[in-house]
């Protein structure tokens, strides 16, 4: 590609500003989680003594053990569910295509798009009439359905490209449809699957709305929830927010960095899917 | 593989046949296999569609329903008609959380298509280089974390003494400093900076990524032809990226009018309700205000105003298909 040395220099510099304004937050949040807990420091300033205590007071301030846990709990009860039922779906109605199917997945497409917000008042009272108001399964269940518009799109889009003659072919060679489905098409969907799982996992933990409105108990939240608990608490002790902030960040931040290439191209497709 | 399993099951499929008699049967035994299949099919999505059915299909309707009444969410309601409604348009405070979620729409999804388009076009050239890789990642890295983190790392830079500000010291516009999530002037558009400093990464890298695909031939043909930079994105980029831009457009204007998080915690709606959005707006009349049927017309509303601008854009992207 013919591309001038001028406008690759012009991006060059773009690109690195535009990185710097993005990194910058998470350096400001990191030397100011080092300035003494009470203070008010600047934005961007080194203290004169690190303050790495901090770290410890904000893990134990925001029961740093017991938000993972419950933030794990709440992934182990919505992330694997969710890729169960959506694959079965996504299996049914884009390779067995039945009769009305393409009904159902009107049906699901139409929430594609809805805002959470503008079902949490009957969630809540369905919540409350269950019992499981300040629980986890507050959160897990309405999440699950929440999710199948998408996950079901998703599956469903996979399905549908793999060629009917795979299954034809088992078939003939004797597999019913359970050993269709797990010995041949779940092995198939491997990249779709994970690709979801990680869009779930993300979209789970970072969940706030339902973790607010229907989940009192700090510890019993996601972990963007309890952030929103930590900051009402510790608002006005800027170096310990800082701190508890990045700690709690520190989960996510790890796991994108191992699987970054995943991350990217997941979040990537399922935009452009969604 | 898939060319190899056609054969093999064509080959057989004329060899059982002459077992299955005459057509009429065979017919009627394919028929029942379809329906029998058919059965099977709807009874492995039936666990999917009972979970949408119950935690979003439903209380769907119920929001409906409550909308009609007046309702305190503990003593009976009281059927009020389309009171909720009218008062949507009566209520400034309603109407204002409203308005302010159009506005929001400019920083969360003007300000990233628009600064997206200009640094994916900018940068295509070298989108493999090491830099180019780096800041992939980087430039991600608002999208994976919360936003309750990104509100709260930007009410610390936005604070009076936060790093916007010291910038703005450094380069000699202490005059504008202030706190500008406190400031009813600034409110709103500080917390669309949040908004578009988030989604940012996510629309350049699905325009670059859209910018990839376009065969680089085209480029080298229009500058052959004497075409400028500026023409080459009229007349090549901007055609091909249909897609991706209308893409990126429903993502961030549901973004904005469905905010919740970051305003929760950078502004909670205030100063005044300068900040306020429908998403905010519902939590509060509902769980601190009690009125639930307003609560819930107010978010029929904003369901309805999502799919008024989201259908419009899909149709836009089916026909370009077409």
């Amino acid at each position: 590609m013919i591309v001038s040395r001028r406008e690759r220099w012009l991006g060059q510099i773009l690109l690195i500003i535009l990185m710097i304004v993005t990194i910058m937050p998470f350096v400001s949040l990191f030397v100011t989680a080092l300035h003494k807990s009470g203070t008010y420091p600047a934005g961007l300033s080194w203290p004169d003594t690190p303050h790495w205590g901090n770290f410890v007071d904000a893990f134990k301030a925001a029961e740093m053990g017991q938000l993972l846990w419950s933030s794990v709990l709440i992934e182990i009860g919505v992330v694997p569910v969710a890729l169960l039922i959506s694959t079965l779906a996504g299996f049914a109605l884009g390779q067995l295509r039945p009769p009305g199917g393409r009904a159902v997945f009107i049906a699901f497409l139409l929430g594609l798009t809805l805002p959470f917000e503008g079902i949490i008042i009957p969630l809540y009272y369905q919540m409350r009439d269950f019992g499981l108001l300040n629980t986890r399964w507050a959160i897990i269940l309405p999440l699950l359905g929440l999710y199948m518009p998408f996950a079901v799109f998703w599956m469903r889009a996979h399905f549908i490209n793999i060629p009917d003659d795979i299954s034809e072919a088992a078939r003939i060679d004797g597999a019913n449809l359970w050993q269709l489905f797990w010995r041949i098409h779940v092995p198939l969907s491997m990249p779709a699957l994970s690709s979801l799982a990680i869009l779930l996992f993300l979209w789970t933990w970072n969940q706030f709305l339902l973790a607010v409105v229907l989940v009192d108990d700090p510890t019993q939240r996601t972990m963007a929830g309890a952030l929103g608990a930590f900051q009402g608490q510790w608002g006005t002790d800027i170096p310990l927010l800082c701190a508890g902030s990045l700690l709690i960040l520190t989960p996510t931040l790890l796991v994108f960095l191992i699987f970054q290439r995943r991350f990217v191209s997941a979040l990537l497709q399922g935009s452009l899917k969604g | 593989m898939a060319q190899r399993l056609t054969g093999l099951v064509s080959g057989r499929r004329e060899g059982t046949s002459p077992v299955l008699g005459s057509p009429e049967s065979r017919r009627r035994a394919l028929r029942a296999r379809r329906l029998r299949r058919g059965g099977l099919a709807l009874t492995l999505v039936a666990p999917a569609a009972l979970t949408y059915f119950l935690f979003v299909v439903r209380p769907i309707a119920q929001t409906v329903q409550y909308s009609f009444y007046d309702w305190n969410g503990v003593t009976p309601s009281t059927w009020v008609g389309l009171a909720n409604y009218v008062a949507l348009f009566h209520d400034p405070e309603l109407s204002g959380s409203i308005v302010n979620a159009f506005e929001l729409i400019i920083f969360f999804s003007f300000v990233p298509v628009i600064l997206g388009l200009f640094t994916a076009n900018t940068i295509r050239g070298f989108a493999t280089s090491r830099l180019a890789v780096v800041a992939r990642t980087v430039l991600f890295l608002p999208q994976i974390i919360p936003l309750v983190a990104a509100g709260i790392m930007w009410s610390w830079q936005m604070s009076t003494n936060g790093l916007v500000n010291q910038v703005f010291r450094l380069i000699g516009l202490d005059g504008i400093a202030r706190a500008w999530l406190g400031d009813f002037d600034t409110a709103l558009p500080a917390v669309g900076v949040i908004g578009a400093w988030v989604l940012f990464g996510l629309c350049m890298l699905l325009l670059l990524a859209g910018m990839t695909k376009i065969d680089p031939g085209l480029y080298e043909a229009a500058r052959i032809d004497g075409a400028g930079p500026l023409r080459e994105f009229v007349s090549i980029t901007l055609p091909s990226l249909r897609q991706e831009v209308v893409v990126c457009v429903t993502v961030t204007v549901i973004a904005a009018l469905a905010s919740f998080d970051i305003v929760y915690i950078s502004t909670q709606g205030g100063p005044g309700n300068s900040t306020l959005v429908p998403g905010l707006e519902i939590y509060y009349l509902a769980f601190f205000q009690r009125e639930v049927g307003q609560a819930s017309a107010l978010a029929v509303a904003l369901m309805a105003l999502v799919l008024a601008v989201v259908l419009p854009l899909q149709w836009l992207n089916r026909e370009g298909d077409s």
